[in-house]
């Protein structure tokens, strides 16, 4: 991932420091919600027509786009298989999560 | 410019004056005639808004919240079950902190079906974090949705206006309309703090830790501390704008008053004429109408209600297995103030039953023939 950030967990110290809602407090970075996957996305980009229609649609934006291709964060992936329905070139096959 | 408007219209102005950018509602019963107005402004251009038609009132209240995450000022408008539907999303939204403002006509709840009046659909929704202005005049709508935008983007916490069904919403009065440069001047444009910008990428109201949960909820709680202030501060200013004063409650005539009766919505202009036909009898009454209910106005009322040997709360809602809403806040504002006061609770007007000037009087009579209250709550005009 060539924007990835670290999934360093935040703590203040004071209210006072914090803003007054709920942002950026780092939790959508430290919570590795990978682990939660059954299935995992796999991407044949060699059949890729590079539509981002996978991009578009992941609900973690777990799909990173790299040299115009699809790449999948499996720190985040839940394993929804949204990108695999809605690929037009099937390219994207979800299979059991090895452990 | 003066029009004669119902009072659903005059939220609709009120809108449109505060020049709302983006309006989502869900158009069917129990939705009024405010939405109505306000598509029909937007769709022949008075008003340079997106109107947004959803499926419900919880996607009403969540495409609003989207809006306003993103820096658009936004208006909605619904009523009863509709505000039921959205009670999730009223936390969301100031949970995080959107200065929504929202029209509510105050229509009793079902089962039985109803479009009358009572309180408990808006009273339900207390702890919700919105603030909530009960009007008593169609003026008083139109006026109070521009001053709740300029108080809830102050203070980052959504605000309900909330009008009686029919009495108000579906009555028409002569109401004044601001010009626009003068609304212009006296509410600036939405500049919120924090957007969702592509610009300035975040992500909002996510997963929240023990560690930070408690504070938020704390900053919340102390900014809602600092409305009745900004409240007082803002109406001021719109009265030396528009020579109408926006307070947190009206007191008419209670310095002297043995019987103080204390109301909210129309029942505080009916109390008026009650107050008044009883004083020419020699019955020295007076009337608290109390239009902030959150942040519940708590010097005010004190500062009114000190050393008063009697006060007549009349609510038009029930807290099931309590009291009247309004007269559990009254007693709690009282409560450590010296004794000699006394609250007597009454509950009328349940579903639309009329609350008439002879209702205030067989409130005041009771009052005025017993040293204390002999129930919880005093049932008024129910057939029994």
């Amino acid at each position: 991932m060539t924007k990835k950030k670290e999934g360093k967990k935040i703590v203040f110290q004071s209210e006072k420091e914090m803003p007054m809602m709920a942002m950026s407090l780092g939790s959508m970075l430290y919570n590795k919600t990978g682990s939660w996957r059954n299935i995992r996305p796999e991407i044949k980009t060699e059949a890729c027509i590079r539509c981002g229609l996978c991009w578009k649609f992941c609900p973690d934006t777990a799909i990173e786009i790299e040299d115009e291709l699809p790449v999948v964060d499996y720190d985040y992936c839940k394993g929804c298989g949204i990108c695999a329905a809605e690929c037009p070139a099937g390219c994207i096959v979800m299979v059991e999560e090895r452990r | 410019m003066k029009k004669v408007l119902m009072g659903n219209h005059a939220l609709s102005f009120g809108a449109m004056l505060s020049r709302s950018q983006v309006i989502a509602a869900y158009p069917i019963t129990p939705q009024t005639q405010v939405v109505e107005l306000l598509s029909e402004m937007c769709a022949d251009g008075t008003l340079d808004a997106r109107f947004i038609k959803v499926e419900s009132e919880h996607s009403a209240m969540a495409a609003c919240i989207g809006a306003s995450i993103a820096g658009a000022r936004t208006f909605t408008a619904t009523s009863a079950q509709g505000l039921a539907l959205m009670h999730e999303l009223l936390h969301w939204a100031s949970g995080g902190r959107l200065p929504i403002v929202m029209g509510n006509i105050n229509r009793a709840m079902a089962p039985g079906w109803s479009i009358w009046s009572d309180q408990n659909d808006s009273l339900s929704q207390r702890d919700t974090g919105w603030m909530q202005f009960y009007c008593s005049s169609n003026q008083e709508v139109l006026d109070t949705v521009i001053q709740a935008f300029k108080v809830s983007e102050k203070l980052s916490i959504p605000s309900m206006v909330i009008l009686d069904a029919f009495s108000l919403s579906h009555t028409y009065e002569v109401v004044n309309i601001p010009d626009q440069a003068d609304v212009d001047a006296y509410l600036p444009p939405f500049d919120p703090l924090y957007r969702l910008t592509p610009d300035d990428p975040h992500a909002f109201n996510g997963l929240t830790s023990p560690e930070h949960y408690f504070e938020l909820r704390y900053k919340l709680e102390r900014d809602m501390e600092k409305a009745p202030a900004l409240i007082e501060e803002t109406g001021r200013e719109y009265e030396r704008q528009f020579g109408r004063y926006l307070g947190l409650a009206d007191n008419y005539l209670c310095e002297d008053a043995d019987v103080v009766l204390v109301t909210s919505g129309t029942a505080g202009s009916t109390a008026r004429v009650a107050v008044d036909d009883l004083r020419k009898s020699g019955v020295r009454v007076g009337n608290l109408r109390i239009k902030v209910f959150r942040p519940f106005p708590f010097d005010t009322v004190r500062r009114i209600l000190k050393n008063k040997k009697k006060v007549a709360v009349v609510d038009r809602n029930i807290s099931y297995g309590h009291h009247g809403i309004f007269a559990q806040e009254v007693k709690s504002a009282l409560y450590g103030q010296g004794e000699g006061t006394t609250v007597f609770g009454y509950v009328c007007g349940l579903g639309g039953r009329d609350i008439t000037p002879q209702t205030f009087r067989e409130i005041v009579d009771y009052a005025r023939t017993h040293e204390a209250p002999e129930e919880g709550i005093l049932w008024i005009g129910v057939k029994r």
